[in-house]
């Protein structure tokens, strides 16, 4: 764990490497960022998906942190966010980005690479 | 709902007490002239053009005027660059964008899109977006603001339903905010954006072109819509050069300058008499033409040098010899034109007529005039812009560049070469109409020569001479001569020279023929009167002679008397009474 921290600051892994480390057997602690604008029906979904997609695939290995951009609007140029909701995925490096509410979990996981993505869209 | 779209529903617009549309100056030369003073204020409006016609340059230009001449601050969200390279690119200007954002009167934003890194799960909407846009108006009070270029969006995200959607909630929403906006956008195929936002923006529609004719490259403005305003719908040329940009409202607005009643010398005495006494009128139009090598740019160059002389500003616009060249060759007739393009008199701008398209001439000329406030503007010759676009778009291309030097009362000195197959009392261009004052130059051969002869063709408004002058280059500038105008026709050169000497030595003889007549007359009068006084001196002694016989008649009577009377007294004869009668 300690190594994979370090390595965080290398140069850019293939995606079957990062593959590799993020999975779940890594164990490594998944540092998540959930952009929301107040209390909205959709930041509200978007919280309760990411919460079922976690509690499912990193049980106990992931941080939840929900910025609201009402109150912090300074923080949204940080992370370039332009979407709302946003979630983006600070550790396991590389950063990822997924915008919308993640109703559809299969493409939730890809994108947050818990799964491979799909031979063929 | 989110808190931003409520909270921003609080700003109204100032109320239209004016009835034409409120506008926020750009602060770009010429473009508020167009739009008749603006862009429409708290409204959005669409800047589009193809890559490389300047629309990042236009609105960052309207930010940076609106910051520093009008008190607006402005928030520059940038899509394709970073506030770092944005800063570099335009620091060539003149705007510091980095000292303007210290101030608080700018805020730069650069939104990146990556498509890669970002993946779409379900529903979102463009929130962050309004927020970071709120934040930046919010943090420094702004008034302005430009999103350049927000298509960047539809390659970023792939659910254009959501985007479009949320377009139009943004467009909504900067109207809320009272914020005038620019949106740049990129020229689409048989539309005017490629996405489609002009549906969105639909107040003012502003189109950048960039142009090439003939390899000539021309930038062009127009305004496509304002909605709420008359406008000019032309195109115009514009510039981008060290200053920014500059629009050139150059169509003529029509013949309503006003005229001067002043004279001003054209540099050459005679040349002053014929027209009149005092030369030509500030702020007419002058065309000097004439065949190649006549003298027309030696006419222009005692022109500039005498209204320098002065004091007056002038700007000669050469397209076909360098400043250090002219000044030499007219070093050659004794005017010294380097002193006064030191002392910040004389403008020298040469270019080849081909180099850019005749627009891009008049709007360069407009500039320069505009910057510099000549009194005077000489273009040598005009006849070369032809060579820039066709001889009908020169042609109005001179009468817009007429009509604008008579509006700021400027002396326009345009010199035309005439090829000597056509008729020679006409331009190429055929600006001879508008011109006040028309002076040709000709060369006339004879005996051998080659001489030059210069006469008024037209002068508006002056009693002009109608006569030919002989046109001399010396080494003290340009003399004007009388030419011989006698039985042989018009003589010039060596051939009125030798005209006048065969002149002068046929007064003499006739001079001495009448001298020699006069001595005749007085010897004949001498003569006469010899004569005279001979006659009466004759005449005088038949007089004497006449008198002296007639005394002697009276005494030979008297003596006969006496003698009879004796007589008779010794013959004792009678007295006759008669005799003693007539003795009593």
């Amino acid at each position: 764990m300690k190594k994979s921290a370090n390595s965080s600051a290398q140069a850019p892994e293939s995606l079957k490497e990062i593959a590799e480390k993020a999975g779940p057997e890594t164990g490594e602690v998944w540092q998540l960022r959930l952009y929301v604008a107040g209390q909205t029906p959709r930041s509200v979904a978007a919280f309760a998906n990411l919460k079922k997609i976690c509690e499912q695939h990193l049980a106990g290995r992931y941080n939840i942190e929900v910025v609201d951009l009402v109150k912090h609007p300074q923080l949204a140029a940080g992370d370039q966010i332009l979407a709302i909701p946003t979630l983006v995925r600070k550790l396991p490096q590389p950063l990822r980005k997924i915008v919308g509410d993640l109703r559809d979990t299969e493409r939730a996981l890809v994108g947050l690479q818990l799964r491979p993505a799909a031979p063929e869209k | 709902m989110p808190a931003i779209t409520r909270k921003s529903n609080t700003t109204p617009k100032k109320s239209t007490a004016n009835r034409s549309l409120p506008k926020a100056p750009t602060g770009i030369q010429g473009l508020d002239e167009i739009t008749g003073g603006g862009l429409p204020r708290g409204r959005p409006t669409l800047v589009c053009g193809s890559a490389g016609a300047g629309k990042t340059l236009l609105a960052m230009e309207f930010l940076v005027r609106g910051a520093t001449q009008y008190g607006e601050p402005g928030v520059f969200m940038a899509f394709e660059e970073t506030a770092a390279e944005l800063t570099q690119n335009v620091r060539s200007l003149g705007f510091d964008l980095d000292e303007l954002t210290n101030e608080k009167k700018l805020a730069l934003d650069y939104v990146r899109v990556e498509r890669s890194e970002i993946d779409e799960t379900g529903d979102y909407d463009l929130e962050g977006l309004f927020i970071r846009l709120g934040a930046a108006i919010d943090g420094i009070g702004a008034k302005r603001v430009v999103l350049d270029t927000i298509e960047n969006l539809f390659s970023g995200l792939q659910n254009e339903g959501i985007l479009r959607a949320e377009l139009r909630r943004l467009f909504r929403w900067l109207k809320d905010k009272g914020v005038t906006a620019v949106i740049t956008a990129e020229r689409g195929e048989g539309a005017l954006t490629r996405h489609g936002l002009e549906e969105y923006v639909s107040d003012c529609v502003i189109l950048l072109d960039h142009r090439v004719t003939d390899q000539v490259s021309t930038r062009r403005l127009r305004i496509v819509k304002y909605r709420g305003t008359a406008h000019g719908t032309n195109e115009y040329p514009f510039l981008i050069d060290e200053d920014g940009f500059s629009v050139l409202p150059v169509t003529s607005l029509g013949l309503q300058h006003r005229v001067s009643q002043e004279h001003i010398s054209s540099g050459v005495p005679r040349l002053d008499t014929m027209l009149g006494g005092a030369g030509f009128y500030r702020g007419s139009t002058v065309l000097v033409s004439g065949t190649a090598g006549t003298g027309k740019t030696s006419l222009a160059a005692q022109f500039v040098d005498a209204a320098c002389r002065r004091g007056e500003r002038c700007i000669y616009f050469s397209f076909e010899e360098s400043p250090g060249q002219l000044m030499r060759n007219m070093q050659s007739i004794g005017i010294d034109l380097a002193q006064w393009s030191k002392k910040n008199l004389l403008q020298f701008h040469s270019s080849r007529a081909t180099l850019f398209g005749l627009e891009m001439h008049l709007a360069i000329i407009h500039k320069i005039v505009h910057d510099f406030q000549p009194q005077i503007v000489v273009i040598d010759p005009v006849g070369s812009l032809i060579q820039a676009g066709n001889l009908r778009d020169a042609h109005t291309m001179l009468i817009r560049l007429i009509d604008f030097l008579k509006q700021r009362e400027v002396t326009g000195f345009l010199t035309n070469l005439t090829s000597g197959g056509e008729s020679i009392e006409k331009t190429d261009v055929e600006i001879s109409s508008i011109v006040d004052t028309w002076l040709f130059v000709r060369a006339i051969e004879l005996g051998g020569e080659r001489n030059r002869a210069l006469y008024v063709l037209k002068s508006r408004g002056m009693a002009h001479s109608n006569q030919l002058r002989e046109f001399l280059l010396t080494p003290h500038g340009i003399d004007l001569l009388d030419v011989y105008v006698g039985p042989e026709g018009v003589l010039t050169g060596s051939s009125r020279l030798s005209q006048e000497a065969r002149e002068k030595a046929d007064a003499l003889l006739r001079q001495q023929e009448s001298e020699r007549r006069e001595r005749e007359r007085m010897r004949k009068r001498e003569a006469l009167e010899a004569r005279i006084t001979a006659l009466r001196k004759e005449f005088e002694l038949e007089e004497r002679e006449a008198e002296t016989s007639a005394v002697q008649e009276i005494s030979r009577e008297k003596l006969i008397a006496a003698s009879r009377e004796a007589m008779s007294r010794s013959r004792r004869a009678d007295q006759t009474a008669g005799l003693s009668r007539s003795k009593k």
